[in-house]
């Protein structure tokens, strides 16, 4: 089976670089590679290639425009994140139920 | 958000039980399987152990732990980390269970931390998670 969305959000924001520039994208909105390419200290080839995983992971879109490539960051593209942590969080209030049941049966 | 920004989950609960009792449910192998999981947990600082719930499509079901902290009826931590071919990508975290005595029983406080990888992991690296998730607060704040 394929990687779940999840897998992918992370792998993708866990590179230094990738997360600058999902950053730089959330902060200044719509940009080229090339604008992109400027600010991020590694070459055009591998900023298109971050913008690639990226936009695999849903947390950027790409519009084409003549010759360039546009990108902006679709925040959205974070939901999976938040939605994993709150499935922790019904784990442990569901757990917590069990122990106060569990403490209610045991004698002192 | 705010779990998010300190990458730590926090959920508290006040027990009508002396911190005592509530330790025990906490620390005895079979007690802990009643209300969290199979496991062969022990009290003893670096006691390696396991907890084991049925797989499921993305869960072996097997969690990596190891035993940190015993403060008999205060304090009690471990490590949860996800195992075998999960154990890279997967989870990597520390669970601290606090027991404060409290009018009509225990305040008990579960708190599970280090979801996302920490600063030191990354020196040198230019943005940080720390700055990220500074970040972050506005942008899933504006969604």
């Amino acid at each position: 089976m394929g990687v779940t969305s999840t897998e992918l959000l992370f792998v993708s924001l866990a590179d230094p670089t990738r997360r600058a520039i999902f950053e730089r994208l959330c902060r200044d909105g719509e940009l080229t590679v090339r604008a992109l390419t400027d600010k991020a200290g590694v070459s055009q080839p591998a900023v298109s290639k971050h913008l690639g995983v990226l936009k695999h992971a849903g947390l950027v879109q790409d519009r084409p425009d003549g010759r360039q490539t546009h990108y902006s960051a679709r925040p959205e593209g974070l939901k999976p994140m938040l939605d994993w942590l709150e499935i922790y969080g019904a784990f442990w209030r569901d757990r917590f139920d069990r122990l106060e049941s569990l403490l209610n049966r045991m004698d002192q | 958000m705010n779990e998010l920004a300190t990458r730590s989950l926090v959920v508290e609960r006040l027990m009508p039980h002396p911190p005592e009792k509530v330790w025990r449910a906490l620390t005895q192998g079979p007690l802990i399987e009643e209300w969290l999981m199979a496991n062969d947990f022990k009290p003893v600082v670096g006691h390696r152990f396991n907890f084991r719930a049925a797989p499921s499509p993305h869960w072996n079901g097997v969690t990596d732990c190891e035993v940190l902290v015993v403060e008999p009826n205060e304090t009690l931590s471990y490590s949860w980390n996800a195992s075998g071919d999960e154990a890279a990508g997967g989870v990597k975290t520390v669970v601290t269970w606090t027991l404060t005595p409290a009018a009509g029983g225990t305040q008990l406080r579960m708190e599970q931390s280090g979801f996302w990888p920490r600063e030191a992991n990354y020196q040198g690296a230019q943005f940080g998670w720390n700055k990220f998730f500074d970040n972050l607060d506005r942008v899933v704040a504006a969604l």
